[in-house]
Parts: structure tokens; C-alpha cells; sequence
């Protein structure tokens, strides 16, 4: 299995075999978090630019850890304070950058298919860090590395993803890789936070959190944003936290002994997650971000390293 | 002065006519139909063997964007693309900037008709000040002025109080309110159709109901006040079925549907082409096939493009920062010709119905008819041109397509305005 | 990349099982020699077949001394210097659990050839810590080497020609011990 493609755009494209040749490159590089000099020369010479327009410093963190510990020169880029706050436009940012000849653009934006036009523009390597409500590859590839090594397999493992998945790029690139690899994937949340049609994408529906989270082996929660009050498409946080908040009783009440709780983060404590949930033996929350290094590395890896990359 | 248009295959639904004949024109109006006319000195032939002679195409929903918006289209651009497009005349909009909310701005474009257009220009007022949705605009004066119609085009008039009363004040000029029907609370922040390509593609999404809901009050509106009221840019099952309820029950509607919408769906979104966002947007599959449906059996009377030009870098970029629309003069006609009509969807003679006899009779324009004393106006087409849309070659100033690279036959062969040949056979 | 790898055929055997057997008891006597018994040594095999001989060998150093080596595996994808030309990087993990601070770290592989690859391991190896030496150990050396890289203890030297290949067949891997020279077939 080789990887060819020149960018990691959405799950939605890759097939099985891909989809397990970056979890089995990323967990082959976890190794790397444990050395005392965490640096392999692999891809030395080579820029990652990191485009992000939407501010996370988590995810941009992880991608720069990940592309130095692989020695690659990285380098930051936010869309406040530079020329897009002059007015520039994405393209035009996105050209200018490119004449510099990096090799990887990480890029996260908040419009949905930002990275595939990058792609389509530049001829380096383009990663989506997430773009819109669309994607997030490299989530989904975490939470699958994680999931792999709590329970073993994917085959036959049924998940639950919980909450506002209509705004979710976490959910939609999770619901394709988990189906992709042979897992269920039930999608529970308030009706208004659940997209149309959801069931195209291969997910079931449920719209109590109490059905959604019986039997299954991973409950993967997401976070609640404050402007879904505000825009009509829920009441209040307190009545969301109350019918859908994931709480200790509730998935003792509910949920299998050894169910998995996981989340993208951040986590908003006390809505969508109740801190002993948050925090408690059920969650495999702060592994998650150690295999973001790990898979991020193995993304770089693999675009930067395919056959073709270099110029001659 | 004088054109005859020899042996082509006339097709004038208006007359019932099917036949090979000869066409002549003289001093801008047409004066004999037949066989073996005459000519003579100072009579232009055109041998229109082998092709279809039709009344001259309307299409009576054009964006000029002049005044004000002259970087994306002129006048004598609009009127050059519809020409190439094998139009006629255009019903040009008014949300230009100023808008033609008055008579003095009226009084601008057709001067700028008068001398630059290609084709004849009836321009359609706004119903409401500034396209505000507060107060009416002074439909008297623009009526007056020339306008052939009244919209708000671009917007909805939400206020369903208002456009009452704009129907009611309109009744005696005897031109349509034209309804751009899209409840803005349900389309709000919305790139696409609501359905699955907006659920996988994570873009939010235009409910079909935004426009439904809008349809509907219109239609009641319109039963209340006995007003004419067209819907434009039909674009959902939902508008097909109430407006064939409408007419069954006799309320005075009329209705157009635009070629993308009866040949593209929501997938070409797919492509993450800004060329495939418009308003309304791309729907279902079987919103497609009820609009085809629709056209067909007249519940839909015309076929207009919502022609809406863009500038480059309006239109590329991030898909939900791109702006609504895309050109359709030069490519409507061969679209539906190679698509609908090749296809087996649509009569040759049901096409051409639409885009003459309809239009001129629902906005009482001359036109759209072959009759001795009708204008001068005929569209040529061959139904054997082998063309490739190359947007780069466009007459338009703008080049916001979805139909690049589409490999089309049948198309306009030549457009005669007043007599006069504004587009020629390409070589 | 198109075309498929070209077809090798057998051109002589090298090694047989007991040559092998042999080779790998007189390189364990020869380790223990120069380094005066087995204290502070430890084994690194680089994947795959070098880990399996350095298993063998830790065996027999403790059947001979008594002391019992530890062994690790390491995978030098990550240091190569050709890792673009080489299509997609395939990596197995690196896995050594002990410290390798102060000790005398025994490098093992199955064919030394052109020494690109003991260059990585060196550089992986001084990433993990600071041994107090490193010592080289292969099967077979078949020269046409393009760095100053040599071997301290050799089970065969076998001139070759550039074109021909030789393959290290081990129980663990490939059911058989034996090592043969590989040409390849004339299309």
C-alpha cells in the first residue's frame, strides 16, 4: 500500500487501506513522544506553513510539534494582523505563500472546501486542519488510532456521536472513517442539531441521548457552542446540558462498563460533558491529543516523502 | 432597407405555423410570409436552409448592471451577449446601483439602449424604494418612464402588507410584480439546497420551503387582489405544484424557469466551483424533473437565464464567500437545444413557445410572433452546430459559468433585430 | 514507479544452515574477546533480519557466559537519506527498552553492502543516548561500500558483483537458513 495522493483533503476520499496505512504510520511514530531527544532528521529541509484563518492554538500546536520533531522548518501564519486584515484574499494569501515554495500548507479555515481550493491552486501539499463544518481528517485519524489501541479492532465496534453534529467537521469525517474500517455510527443530538439526509452518510439517528449511548463501545462527545442558543436551533445551555449532557449517572444508568468517552475538545465542563466524565476513568480524552502528534507526523510524513515529492 | 430570409423551417407557435417559408422584413417590421419572395437592389439575403426561423427569443430576466456596476456588465455588453445568445430583447433589472427605483434611472438605461444595445431593453422597475422593502417605489413614474414590470429582484419583499399594496397599486398599469420568492428568515446564512450535498458537504443550506412559503403567500396575495404576479426563477417541485394549483383555480400567475435550473442538481455543487452558486440554488433531482414537468405542460410560461455577471474575483475563493449567480445569455439557448430538446424532455415547438410567444404575451411587449406588423425580430438556430462553451471567448464582461468546457449541439445561429442582423454566423 | 521489480533466479548458495550456525558461535566467542566478557554489552538488531541474529547471538553469548543481553530492534526509515526516491515510507518502530548510556551497543545486521544504512543507525542510535561504543556486527559483507564504514565482526566476506543481490533466508522469517546470491533474470 503507497500513498499518492499530494493532499489529505476529507476521509470521505480515502479508502480502507489508506485510512489504516496513516494509523498504522502513526502509531509507529508514537515512540518518538517518549525519546529523551525527540528529533528524527526524516524530514529535514523540508517548510511546513501552517495557514491557519480560524484561531486554535491546540491543533496548530500539534501540527508544529509534529513537523519539528520531525525536522521540518515550520513556520506560523494567522490570518489576524497579516494582509488579510489589509484586505488580501484567501487566494491571493494562498498564492503568495506558495511562491515561496513550502512543501505542506496546513490550512484551517472557517469556510467549508478552503482546503480543496488550495489544493486545486497550489501545486505544494495540502493538509485540511478543518475547513468549515466539513472536515477534519486528521481528528478523525486520531480518534481512530486511539479507539484501535483501547479496544484492539475497529470491526464491529459501534460508536455514538453526541451533540451538535449539523456544525460538526469532526463528526462528518468521523461517521466516514469509522464506516469505512466495518464500525456503526449512531448520531444523537437535539432534531434541530442533526443535519438532513444524515442517514446518507451512513449513520442511524437518535435523538435521546439515553437510547444513543446503551451498547455502544465509544461515546464521542462535541462540544456545544454558545451561538447555537443565540441562533434559535436550542432553547438554552441548561436544557441542553439537562437532556443531552453526558453525565456520571447517566452512563452508569445507561452505558457498558468498558464504553470509551471521547472528545475533540476543548470541552465545555458542565454542558456537554460533566467534569467526572471529563475527567474520569471512562475518558480516553488526553490520549486522543497525544496521538494528534503522533498522526500528524505520519501525515507530513507521507505527503512530504511520496515518491514524486522533490522536484527532480 | 429590407431582409428576406429565405427557405429556412419557420416555427411561429403564436400563428401555429410549421412550415419551410420565406420571411421579409422591411423598414423594421415584417411584411410578407410565403414562398419564391422577391428580391431585388437593396434586399440583404439570408439562406436559412436547413435551419429553424423563429420569432426573436426574450428574455425577460436579464441583470445589466448598469448603472453602477459597469465592471461586471454594461449595457452594451449585456445586449452584445444576448445578441450572440440568439435574443432579441431583455428585461433588465433594477438592482443596479442607484437603483431603478425612479424614472430618472429608467430614463438612463434606455438612453444608454437607445444608443450602445444590441437588442431591444425593457427595463423592470423596483417594487419598493432603494429595494429597501419599506416603501414603495414610484411605480406610477417608472411605469410611465417605460418600465415593463415591476421587481424586487435580488431580494424578496418581505413585508407581506407592502407587496399587497404594491399589487393593488398596480393594477392599472398592466405590468407584472415579479417575485424573487425566498423567505430570507429560512434561506438565512444558507450557500446551497438544503439536502443531502449540504449535509456531506458541511455547507448550510437554502430549505426548498424558503421559497415555497414565499410562493405561496405571493399566489394568495394575488388571488386577494386579483393581481398578475410571475415567479421568477421557479426552482422547486413545490412552486411547480402550487402554481399549477393557481391556475387552476384561475388566479393570475405566470412563471419562469432558467436552463441551469433544469439541467444541473445540487451535485454539480460538489465541485466546489463557485460557478454553481446562484439564487435559488441548485436543487433535487426531482425538483428538476418537476420543472421540466412544469415547462412542458405550461405551468411554467417562459424560460428566462437570470443572467447575473460577476467579476473574477467574486467567484473565486471560498464557496460561502462567493456571490450568488452566474451568466446565461450565451449559453441558454444551445443548453436547452442540446440538453432538453436533443434529450427528448422538451418539444422543439414548446421551446421556442417559451421563449417568444410567452414572454411578449405575459408582459404585453411586441413580439414574439412572425405575424405581418410584428417587429422585425427573428432568432435563427441550427440544430446541427457542434459548439464547446469557451467562457473566455463570452461577449459578457463577466465569465460566471457552470457550463464551461460542455460540449453542446444546437444553438443560435443568427439574430435579426428590427431587420438588422446583430449576429452573424460564426465561422 | 511502473515496472514491476525484475525476477531474481539462485546463482550459488553461500551459507548453509550449519555454515550459518557456525558463523553466528564464532562472531559470539569473537564479541566476547574483544570487548573481555559480556559486561555492558547490549544488541541492537536493525529490522528486520538483524533482529532475529541478534536474538540468535544473545542466545549464545548466554549459553557460553551465562549472561543474559538485552536486545533491541531498531528502524532506521526515519534517518535514511533517500526517503523521497524511495516511495512510501514503510516504518516498523523502533523499540529499545533499556538505556543505552554507557553501554557497548552491538549493532547487528544481516548484509552489509553499501553502509547507507549503518550511517542512519548510528545517527538513531546517538539520538536515543550516549553508549560508550558502538560495535558492528553482520552476516555477510559484500563490499561496495560508498561510506568509511566497516564492520568489527564479519560471519562471511563475499565479493559481489553490483548487479547481483543476496538473500539472507532465516528460520524466523522465511522458513530456511541459508544465504544464496541472487542475479537477476535476463528479460
Amino acid at each position: 500500500m503507497a500513498w499518492t495522493r499530494k493532499d489529505l483533503l476529507s476521509m470521505r476520499e480515502l479508502d480502507a487501506g489508506e485510512i489504516t496505512l496513516l494509523v498504522d504510520t502513526a502509531a509507529s511514530l508514537q515512540e518518538i513522544a517518549s525519546r529523551d531527544i525527540k528529533k528524527v532528521p526524516a524530514l529535514r529541509g523540508k517548510t511546513v506553513v501552517n495557514l491557519f484563518y480560524e484561531s486554535s492554538t491546540r491543533t496548530r500546536t500539534s501540527f508544529e510539534i509534529a513537523g519539528k520533531w520531525l525536522s521540518a522548518d515550520v513556520i506560523n501564519f494567522s490570518a489576524s494582523g497579516s494582509s488579510t486584515s489589509k484586505g488580501e484574499s484567501f487566494i491571493d494569501t494562498a498564492k503568495n505563500i506558495a511562491a515561496m515554495s513550502p512543501d505542506v500548507v496546513v490550512v484551517r479555515h472557517s469556510s467549508a472546501g478552503a482546503a480543496d481550493l488550495l489544493a486545486h491552486e497550489l501545486p505544494c501539499s495540502i493538509v485540511n486542519a478543518g475547513d468549515g463544518a466539513h472536515e477534519h481528517p486528521t481528528q478523525a485519524l486520531l480518534d481512530l488510532l486511539t479507539i484501535r489501541e483501547k479496544k484492539g479492532h475497529f470491526e464491529g465496534l459501534h460508536v455514538a456521536i453526541v451533540g451538535d453534529i449539523a456544525h460538526s467537521r469532526v463528526a462528518r469525517s468521523d461517521i466516514h472513517g469509522m464506516r469505512k474500517l466495518g464500525m456503526t455510527v449512531t448520531v444523537a443530538g437535539p432534531p434541530t442539531l442533526i443535519p438532513p439526509f444524515v442517514q446518507e452518510l451512513g449513520a442511524k439517528v437518535s435523538y435521546r441521548l439515553e437510547d444513543a449511548i446503551g451498547d455502544v463501545d465509544v461515546i464521542m462527545v462535541l462540544r456545544l457552542q454558545q451561538e447555537r442558543m443565540t441562533t434559535g436551533l436550542i432553547p438554552s445551555l441548561r436544557e441542553y446540558s439537562r437532556y443531552w449532557g453526558l453525565t456520571l449517572d447517566k452512563l452508569a444508568k445507561h452505558a457498558r462498563p468498558d464504553v470509551l468517552i471521547m472528545h475533540p475538545g476543548p470541552v465545555n465542563r458542565g454542558i456537554e460533558l460533566a467534569p467526572e466524565v471529563a475527567d474520569g476513568p471512562y475518558s480516553v480524552i488526553l490520549d486522543q491529543v497525544a496521538r494528534g502528534v503522533a498522526v500528524r507526523m505520519g501525515v507530513l510524513l507521507l505527503l512530504a516523502g511520496r515518491k514524486g515529492a522533490d522536484a527532480a | 432597407m429590407s431582409l428576406v430570409i429565405r427557405g429556412g423551417r419557420v416555427i411561429d407557435p403564436a400563428n401555429n405555423v410549421d412550415a419551410v417559408q420565406d420571411v421579409l422584413i422591411e423598414h423594421g417590421k415584417i411584411t410578407r410570409l410565403g414562398h419564391g419572395l422577391e428580391t431585388g437592389a437593396g434586399v440583404e439575403v439570408v439562406d436559412a436552409s436547413g435551419k429553424i426561423v423563429c420569432p426573436g427569443f426574450i428574455d425577460m430576466h436579464v441583470h445589466l448592471r448598469e448603472p453602477g456596476q459597469e465592471y461586471k456588465e454594461t449595457v452594451a455588453t449585456g445586449t452584445r451577449a444576448a445578441a450572440a445568445g440568439g435574443f432579441t430583447a431583455v428585461c433588465c433589472m433594477a438592482n443596479t446601483n442607484p437603483v431603478n427605483d425612479n424614472g430618472a434611472v429608467t430614463d438612463y438605461i434606455l438612453a444608454k439602449a437607445k444608443v450602445e444595445g444590441l437588442v431591444r431593453v425593457y427595463p423592470i422597475g423596483a417594487v419598493t424604494k432603494n429595494l429597501c422593502g419599506q416603501e414603495l417605489a414610484e411605480l406610477a413614474e417608472l411605469a410611465e418612464s417605460g418600465c415593463v414590470a415591476f421587481s424586487d429582484d435580488g431580494k424578496c419583499v418581505m413585508n407581506a402588507c407592502l407587496y399587497r399594496r404594491a399589487m393593488e397599486y398596480t393594477l392599472p398599469f398592466g405590468a407584472p410584480l415579479i417575485s424573487h420568492a425566498e423567505d430570507s428568515s429560512l434561506s438565512a446564512g444558507g450557500s446551497i439546497n438544503e439536502g443531502v450535498v449540504s449535509t456531506e458537504l458541511g455547507l448550510p443550506g437554502q430549505p426548498a420551503a424558503a421559497e415555497d412559503v414565499m410562493v405561496a403567500r405571493d399566489l394568495l396575495l394575488a388571488e386577494l387582489t386579483g393581481a398578475h404576479v410571475h415567479i421568477a426563477h421557479a426552482s422547486t417541485a413545490g412552486t411547480v405544484r402550487l402554481l399549477r394549483d393557481a391556475k387552476a383555480r384561475g388566479i393570475r400567475v405566470t412563471a419562469e424557469v432558467t436552463p441551469h435550473h433544469l439541467v444541473l442538481t445540487e451535485d454539480a455543487v460538489r465541485s466546489w466551483d463557485a460557478n454553481t452558486k446562484m439564487a435559488p440554488p441548485l436543487r433535487s433531482k426531482r425538483d428538476v424533473e418537476a420543472l421540466i414537468e412544469g415547462l412542458a405542460d405550461g405551468t411554467i410560461d417562459c424560460i428566462a437565464t437570470d443572467h447575473a455577471p460577476h467579476a473574477l474575483s467574486e467567484k473565486e475563493g471560498e464557496y460561502d464567500q462567493a456571490a450568488f449567480g452566474v451568466v446565461g445569455l450565451e449559453t441558454a439557448v444551445a443548453v436547452v437545444l442540446d440538453r432538453l430538446v436533443r434529450g427528448g424532455h422538451l418539444p422543439l415547438a414548446t421551446v421556442i413557445s417559451r421563449w417568444s410567444r410567452d414572454p411578449a404575451r405575459l408582459l404585453n411587449l411586441p413580439g414574439g410572433t412572425l405575424s405581418v406588423g410584428a417587429p422585425g425580430d427573428v432568432t435563427i438556430l441550427d440544430l446541427d452546430a457542434d459548439t464547446t462553451v469557451d467562457p473566455s471567448r463570452f461577449q459578457s464582461r463577466s465569465r460566471n459559468t457552470p457550463f464551461g468546457g460542455w460540449q453542446l449541439r444546437g444553438g443560435p445561429w443568427m439574430t435579426i433585430v428590427g431587420g438588422a442582423v446583430t449576429r452573424a454566423p460564426a465561422r | 514507479m511502473s515496472s514491476a521489480a525484475p525476477r531474481h533466479r539462485e546463482k550459488a548458495q553461500v551459507l548453509d544452515e550449519t555454515a550459518l550456525d557456525r558463523a553466528l558461535t564464532r562472531i559470539s566467542h569473537e564479541i566476547l574477546e574483544k570487548n573481555g566478557g559480556a559486561k555492558d554489552l547490549a544488541f541492537v538488531g536493525l529490522r528486520t533480519r538483524g533482529v532475529s541474529l541478534a536474538h540468535r547471538l544473545a542466545a549464545k553469548i548466554a549459553q557460553i557466559d551465562g549472561t543474559s543481553l538485552p536486545v533491541g530492534t531498531l528502524d532506521i526509515t526515519l534517518y535514511r537519506d533517500d526517503l523521497s526516491m524511495r516511495g512510501t515510507p514503510v516504518i516498523r518502530g523502533t523499540d529499545i527498552p533499556f538505556s543505552i548510556k554507557d553501554k557497548t551497543v552491538i549493532l547487528v545486521d544481516d548484509v552489509l553492502f553499501t553502509g547507507r544504512t549503518i550511517r542512519a543507525a548510528l545517527d538513531a542510535i546517538i539520538d536515543l543516548g550516549r553508549p560508550t561504543a558502538i560495535q558492528l556486527a553482520c552476516l555477510i559483507d559484500r563490499g561496495h561500500r560508498e561510506l568509511p564504514i566497516r564492520p568489527d565482526y564479519v560471519g562471511k566476506n563475499l565479493p559481489t558483483s553490483r548487479r547481483e543481490s543476496v538473500a539472507v533466508r532465516l528460520r524466523e522469517h522465511d522458513g530456511e537458513d541459508r544465504v544464496v546470491i541472487e542475479e537477476p533474470e535476463e528479460a
